[in-house]
């Protein structure tokens, strides 16, 4: 049993309740017992000064890939998980594109299992759509949820049989988890490296359309409109695609979205000199899908941010532009750079950003956490935001290294992360 | 540092002086071909590695005659039957090579992007004999050095470049080196084989084959590939030569005598008559005799070699 905590004096901001306010927060027996000012102090309490620190719900991260089973020497559950804890996050969702694929209660059950085992952020699996990801059978959906799925995907790939999207859709509604979508219309992007534009033009590489992601955002969106199912569109990346989820959240579907920090931060530029760390997919594009991106954010066409953290190791990104993986790190500088570009940068205000890295993608997919209200999980991230540091992958506790951020001076991060009131992560600026 | 840098990976980043540098350091290179002794000592004792990733005959061939006029010695690898084909990476490759002490490689490459990526990486000096679909430079300065000989100015000139310019690395060095020079440039294909942001690199885009040759002073017949139709950017070889095919009648309506150029190798009846590639306006075979000048002079200065004595390097001096 540990000891009740009170993390005191701090700015407690949480969306779930509209609460941003001076108070202080009691953790009890792995949860939240009290919120609020002169709160009575139990037997053994540890009382631990957050002023001019901000407390906030646990970050949660619907879309990462930690690569175990199968590639273990570029990240496991366990070193995913303490990224994700150094990044604020407490909770994180595992993408199946594993080796082999996460597509059976036993496949998710190992998930679960090591991401206990490791103790850090709470690891929830994401099921496969499709058996071995191949787009053609319907993995067991009603197994993988009861061995903890919390969402189905294909992620890495599109699912492009529209059959097999609507059967999901239809499905999933069963068991009332999202289908999340990696929007690609393959033969548009067949071969493509990078965005479609000037820039790729210029550097000889093939480019991929921004309407290759807009087509199956148009087509996901009528799915869920036949079906009622509820569609989730991973890491969007266009303009196009945000006014499509726009119309039809204004038509009241049940169509959710995320969008990368990457996304709303660097555009198709970042691949001059052939640099691989800014090969990912979706592509990074142009300045004006940027500004989209964050005008989704601020008006909530956009749910959430995802890291879509995705390790490689060093020897792949080390090759030409054609030849590298696609995907790069994020839950070590996912807060940091929304913090700095967001809300340093006039987008949103913090009590926004922390809705959109906390409340919503738990409320999207389920989750316990994403609030402080008395009796929820003790899931909390204590952020100071006036920490100016530079992002260094060399001490990243990712295995990977894959970052295009490498250098970058960013504002804010996470110096306490508590999972079930349990510290999983203390450090960045001096210790409190 | 050399007149130009380390490496020799495009023209997109060298300045207006460096090309005419090239061009004009190329000039008395012209006359060691011509001589019964094809020698001259510029380069002696440097080592010059071709590494060849992808097939070539014409452009290594004219690198390795321009490194052996230049003294040099020099190696060739071929990707097949080297331990490239066994899986070793690229960067391996070049940082063995460059532990036997050499001094250049010069690289052709199926990805675009692989000469600056190796450039970066190892210390000899790189030269770009094309890299995917991103730049040629060489054939580039040696097609501005031809325009030159045939007009005496690139400046002004309308150039138009034919064909397949979407995969076409030598069309993208061309649009640079042109541009900087002073030239209009023009290109005219299928609108499936122009690359998307044309326009923006200050381009003049011409979608019928009549209009080009109604405009232009020189056109630049590009290679198209088979591939392109098994691919599915055009339908058939036949209607492309139809359509966008440069042909005697054609070239009979221009206002003016157009300069035919082709970077070869060419597929004769598909982008080009024979007529026409054979014909008294073609200078197809003063490129090639060019490519050795331009690739000698790019040797010399990357080695080190200063401009102004080229002329003496020629005749005795060493590069140093």
């Amino acid at each position: 049993m540990t000891r009740p905590l009170l993390l005191a004096g701090g700015r407690v901001i949480d969306p779930s309740r509209g609460l941003d306010q001076t108070a202080d927060v009691l953790l009890q027996d792995g949860k939240i017992t009290a919120v609020g000012s002169n709160l009575g102090r139990p037997d053994g309490v540890e009382v631990r000064s957050v002023a001019g620190r901000v407390v906030a719900p646990g970050l949660v991260d619907i879309h990462v890939h930690l690569r175990e089973p199968g590639n273990e020497d570029v990240e496991t559950v366990a070193t995913g998980a303490r990224a994700a804890a150094a990044g604020g996050f407490t909770a994180i969702c595992a993408m199946p594109n594993t080796d082999p694929v996460t597509d059976n209660q036993a496949a998710v059950g190992f998930v679960v299992r090591q991401g206990v085992r490791a103790g850090f952020a709470r690891v929830h699996p994401i099921g496969a759509v499709s058996v071995g990801q191949r787009g053609e059978k319907l993995a067991e959906f009603g197994e993988m949820v009861g061995a903890g799925a919390v969402a189905v995907s294909d992620d890495g790939k599109p699912v492009y049989s529209s059959h097999l999207m609507r059967t999901a859709l239809e499905y999933a509604h069963t068991f009332g988890i999202p289908v999340a979508d990696h929007c690609e219309e393959p033969t548009l992007a067949s071969g493509g490296v990078m965005h479609e534009g000037l820039v790729s033009s210029r550097l000889g590489l093939k480019g991929i359309p921004s309407a290759a992601e807009e087509i199956m955002v148009a087509r996901d969106i009528l799915l869920a409109e036949l079906t009622g199912g509820h569609v989730h569109l991973c890491h969007m990346s266009t303009r196009g695609s945000v006014e499509l989820i726009r119309r039809a959240k204004e038509r009241g579907l049940a169509v959710s979205a995320e969008v990368t920090p990457h996304h709303f931060t660097l555009t198709d530029h970042a691949c001059e000199e052939y640099d691989t760390h800014a090969k990912m997919n979706p592509p990074l594009r142009e300045a004006g899908d940027v500004a989209a991106l964050r005008s989704a954010l601020k008006e909530g066409v956009i749910d959430c941010i995802a890291s879509d953290h995705a390790p490689h190791a060093y020897d792949a990104k080390e090759a030409a532009f054609d030849d590298a993986p696609f995907g790069i790190v994020g839950l070590e500088t996912a807060f940091g750079i929304a913090h700095t570009e967001l809300v340093r940068g006039g987008v949103l205000s913090l009590p926004a950003l922390i809705e959109r890295m906390s409340t919503a993608p738990a409320k999207l997919f389920h989750l316990a956490g994403g609030t402080l209200a008395p009796g929820a999980p003790a899931d909390v991230v204590v952020l100071d935001l006036d920490d100016e540091w530079t992002v260094a992958p060399e001490r990243f506790f990712s295995k990977s290294r894959n970052s295009p951020f490498s250098g970058r001076r960013l504002t804010g991060r996470a110096v306490l992360t508590l999972v079930a009131g349990k510290p999983v992560h203390e450090g960045g600026s001096p210790a409190l | 540092m050399t007149a130009l840098g380390k490496d020799l990976v495009g023209l997109e980043h060298l300045a207006p002086e460096q090309i005419r540098l090239i061009l004009d350091t190329a000039e008395p290179f012209k006359e060691v071909s011509e001589r019964p002794i094809k020698k001259v000592p510029a380069l002696r004792g440097k080592t010059i590695v071709n590494l060849f990733f992808e097939a070539s005959t014409r452009t290594r061939i004219s690198f390795e005659f321009a490194e052996k006029r230049l003294s040099a010695d020099t190696v060739n690898v071929a990707a097949t039957g080297s331990s490239v084909s066994k899986g070793e990476t690229l960067v391996d490759t070049a940082k063995n090579l460059e532990a036997m002490r050499i001094d250049m490689v010069v690289i052709r490459h199926g990805a675009s992007g692989a000469a600056q990526f190796l450039g970066s990486r190892i210390r000899s000096n790189v030269i770009n004999a094309g890299d995917g679909k991103h730049e040629h430079p060489t054939q580039a300065l040696l097609d501005l050095l031809t325009i030159r000989d045939k007009h005496g100015k690139i400046e002004g000139l309308k150039v138009c470049l034919v064909g397949d310019i979407l995969h076409s690395r030598v069309a993208r060095s061309n649009i640079w080196g042109l541009t900087k020079l002073g030239a209009q440039v023009g290109v005219c294909g299928p609108r499936t084989l122009l690359p998307r942001g044309i326009e923006e690199l200050g381009v003049t885009v011409f979608r019928r084959i009549e209009d080009a040759i109604a405009w232009a002073d020189v056109l630049n017949v590009l290679r198209l590939q088979l591939e392109r139709m098994e691919k599915g950017f055009i339908p058939s070889l036949r209607e492309y030569y139809r359509v966008f095919g440069v042909t005697v009648e054609r070239l009979e309506r221009a206002p003016r005598d157009i300069t035919i150029m082709h970077p070869g190798p060419m597929n004769r009846g598909v982008e080009i008559d024979s007529r026409v590639a054979d014909g008294s306006h073609s200078v197809i075979l003063d490129q090639v005799t060019n490519g050795v000048a331009v690739r000698m002079a790019v040797l010399y200065l990357l080695a080190g070699g200063r401009p102004e004595l080229a002329d003496a390097a020629k005749r005795g001096g060493g590069a140093e």
